[in-house]
């Protein structure tokens, strides 16, 4: 993908390395190098090849400072795509934010903007704990402007805090990654229809900022949320049930995820177009949440 | 830079006027990647070589000139950033000319013959008889009385300890333990070998290793009991020991993921130019899983100064060797890796400290791998919740116990040499066992580890989630204190 072009050239062939094609091997070589107290960052073409290597960043990296009481930290970061492309089907789509957002010991990451990726990455490196940092195949490709602070060299961003990239006062919207971008145009739709949506940009899945989410749901009493994964044991899950647990409440209507169908991706273009939440998805999701009439399922 | 480049250009003669010989040469064409070329760069490993003779040289990036090339490991990659010259119209007459990238050192035959499954013998190394005489010929290594003497006290301390944290666990003082029965000498005089300095990847049946290091009886007892003293403050089962100041990482259950790791660090010391290499220890079992071959071929492939030192005890749990694998022993695994190995008497204390010695400093000045097969046999249980005899004999059990004990087998030796006697061993049986009593009991009126432990270590600083988690419980405590375990401290 490009992402790490020149890096050899400037830092040499000891420190970024090439390797077999082993990922329960280069993992597991990255985690040992990490215990030794070296920095690494591993990786991964896209996280479904680290399925081959879960093994090793749950077992080896989440859990050793905990099982090894505290004598052993493993500050390794975990990079790669993430989530649906296009047209790679099933075996190269899958998303992984809900598996690893669900374990103790691993900080979860999920990048949307130019801004994000820079501070996030390096705060990810430097941060002390293993951290599974999702990028997007789609994104990279995708341009941002950006402030000279983001450019500055020692530019980090705090892990385990949202941001809200759009405000508004009559549905909360939350994404990750891609989706974010969706959620916008979705916001725009909805101004049309005088509708004012608040994005939440999440950036971090695991710490989640749970703070930002109930502040904005207690704003705006309705909330959608939006992942390009599963349903079943989701993002959207967990911060329905967050939301439920401490801002019932506050809520004014159902909670609505728009996810992912409940398939594996499939692969000719207009069946991974019906698998994927699109921003008419969003748009209806919001008016639902607000009472509005919606027409009841997607068009092919 | 610039010896490198002189031995580029005239490589690349060499290897122009070979390729174009064309129709006149009749015999065998030497293949370009011949053994038998003259070592232009001879401080330079051989690996670096053979990417040189592939490539150009006006290309070499800027990055590579800053390398030192005490790091041999560079990879194809920089190299052959440039095409290669185009081949003349000529072509090639020469049907005896093999060049395809994946083969260095063959050639063709035709001869329908296949390689055969059985490997070459691979000899077992030993110096001592069983009878624990040198065996004739032998050069023993060079080992005074003082460091002999020690390896046998750790050995019986370690037999000691085995056997009373067994009984241990049989009354129900801890939930589980496993005993290395049989593998003293393969674990006692492989550590022995080591230098502090080299960071320990365990399985789980060397707490000898670790007993080695220095970490004391006490220390072995507070882990097992899960006290409050417990270095892995209460998280792991027994046996899951670590210590950062004796370079031994903490035991993780699944098997084989620390080979991978080991790897991972033994780059890093390469890195760091540390006079250290890392040592993984593991079963025979443990050769079948992927992580094995991931990283022998890492570990090769990276030229990582990392020991493989597997305890072929004939046993992974109950699955017998002959269900393990089908080649003949673990040694000749490494050859298919391109790596160096050794089998060994595991049993032959003298001998197991000879191999891991020199391997060690092969290791570490040549920046490779060594596999070190330690045959013995494990004469314990797989651990406390196994029963060996619903599927082992009792005769092959009883045999391996009785007459192949590596303990006394160097008892003999040290007693051959003058420097052990009956008297002295029955004192050491006995103080030993009163210190590990001592410890035990120590170990057993501690306090548990406290709650505070419960939320701490999973972050570098815990997180507001786990903040609120640990003031909920709090809370539950300070509602219901009767219902609260009086020996668990907050």
């Amino acid at each position: 993908m490009q992402v790490t072009k020149g890096l050899l050239q400037k830092f040499g062939p000891d420190r970024v390395l090439d390797t077999p094609i082993t990922e329960a091997g280069f993992t597991g070589l990255g985690v040992g190098a990490a215990f030794y107290g070296l920095k690494p960052v591993v990786e991964f073409m896209t996280f479904n090849f680290a399925m081959q290597a879960i093994d090793h960043i749950i077992n080896s990296a989440a859990k050793t400072y905990y099982m090894s009481g505290g004598q052993i930290s493993v500050p390794i970061v975990f990079r790669g795509p993430n989530g649906a492309a296009a047209g790679v089907a099933a075996q190269h789509s899958q998303c992984f934010a809900a598996w690893y957002g669900s374990c103790p010991g691993l900080k979860v990451i999920s990048p949307y903007s130019s801004e994000d990726y820079r501070g996030l990455l390096k705060a990810a490196i430097r941060d002390p704990d293993p951290v599974v940092f999702l990028e997007n195949e789609l994104m990279y490709g995708e341009t941002f402007p950006v402030s000279d602070e983001v450019l500055d060299s020692n530019f980090t961003l705090p892990i385990g805090k949202a941001k809200i990239e759009r405000e508004g006062k009559d549905v909360t919207i939350t994404a990750f990654s891609k989706m974010v971008g969706y959620a916008l145009k979705a916001a725009d739709e909805l101004a049309k229809d005088g509708i004012s949506a608040e994005v939440i940009n999440l950036r971090s899945i695991r710490p989640l900022d749970r703070a930002t989410i109930n502040a904005s749901v207690r704003k705006t009493y309705r909330l959608v949320t939006v992942e390009e994964g599963w349903p079943q044991h989701g993002v959207g899950a967990e911060i329905s049930a967050s939301v439920v647990e401490e801002s019932f409440e506050y809520l004014d209507a159902p909670i609505d995820r728009i996810t992912g169908a409940d398939v594996p991706m499939p692969y000719a273009a207009n069946l991974e177009r019906l698998a994927l939440p699109q921003v008419e998805d969003i748009v209806r999701a919001a008016k639902r949440a607000c009472y509005r009439q919606v027409p009841q399922s997607a068009a092919a | 830079m610039a010896l490198i480049r002189r031995a580029g250009r005239s490589l690349s003669m060499l290897k122009r006027s070979s390729l174009f010989h064309g129709k006149q040469k009749k015999q065998r064409q030497q293949p370009i990647v011949s053994p038998s070329l003259p070592n232009l760069t001879p401080h330079l490993p051989s690996s670096l070589i053979r990417l040189q003779i592939n490539t150009t040289y006006s290309a070499i990036p800027r990055g590579i000139s800053s390398c030192s090339f005490r790091s041999s490991y560079i990879p194809n990659r920089l190299l052959t950033s440039e095409a290669q010259p185009k081949l003349p119209d000529e072509g090639i007459d020469d049907t005896q000319f093999l060049d395809f990238p994946g083969v260095k050192n063959t050639a063709f035959t035709c001869d329908l013959k296949f390689v055969s499954e059985k490997s070459e013998e691979v000899p077992c190394y030993r110096v001592l008889s069983e009878l624990g005489e040198p065996v004739d010929g032998a050069k023993l290594p060079q080992m005074a009385d003082a460091l002999a003497l020690r390896i046998y006290e750790n050995m019986i301390t370690l037999q000691v300890m085995d056997y009373l944290f067994y009984e241990a666990q049989r009354q129900g003082r801890f939930s589980f333990y496993m005993t290395c029965s049989g593998e003293e000498a393969a674990i006692v005089a492989s550590a022995a070998a080591l230098s502090n300095e080299d960071v320990i990847f365990a399985q789980y049946r060397e707490q000898g290793a670790l007993m080695w290091r220095g970490f004391d009886l006490q220390e072995f007892a507070h882990q097992c009991y899960s006290n409050s003293a417990d270095y892995g403050k209460g998280r792991q089962m027994p046996i899951h020991y670590g210590s950062k100041k004796h370079n031994f990482v903490t035991i993780s259950s699944p098997i084989a993921t620390q080979l991978s790791h080991a790897v991972g660090a033994a780059y890093s010391l390469k890195m760091d130019r540390k006079d250290a290499c890392a040592v993984t220890y593991f079963g025979d079992g443990a050769t079948s899983e992927g992580d094995f071959h991931a990283a022998m071929n890492f570990a090769a492939v990276m030229e990582a100064p990392v020991l493989f030192i597997c305890r072929n005890n004939g046993w992974a749990i109950s699955t017998p060797i002959t269900d393990q694998y089908r080649s003949d022993g673990v040694a000749t695994k490494s050859r298919a890796y391109g790596m160096r190995s050794i089998c060994v008497d595991g049993n032959d204390a003298l001998a197991v400290y000879s191999a891991v010695k020199s391997a060690r400093s092969m290791a570490i000045s040549e920046s490779r791998p060594i596999l070190i097969e330690v045959l013995t046999y494990r004469v314990s249980h797989h651990s406390t919740s196994d029963d060996s005899t619903k599927y082992r004999s009792g005769e092959e059990l009883s045999h391996w116990k009785v007459m192949r004990d590596p303990v006394v087998r160097f008892r003999r030796w040290l007693e051959g040499n003058g420097w052990w006697n009956r008297q002295k061993d029955t004192e050491l049986q006995s103080h030993s066992r009163k210190k590990i009593i001592a410890a035990m009991m120590n170990a057993e009126s501690m306090k548990k580890p406290p709650l505070s432990d419960l939320f701490t270590d999973v972050y570098d600083s815990i997180p507001t989630n786990l903040k609120e988690q640990e003031s909920y419980v709090r809370e539950a405590v300070a509602k219901n204190p009767n219902l609260y375990p009086s020996d668990v401290p907050l």
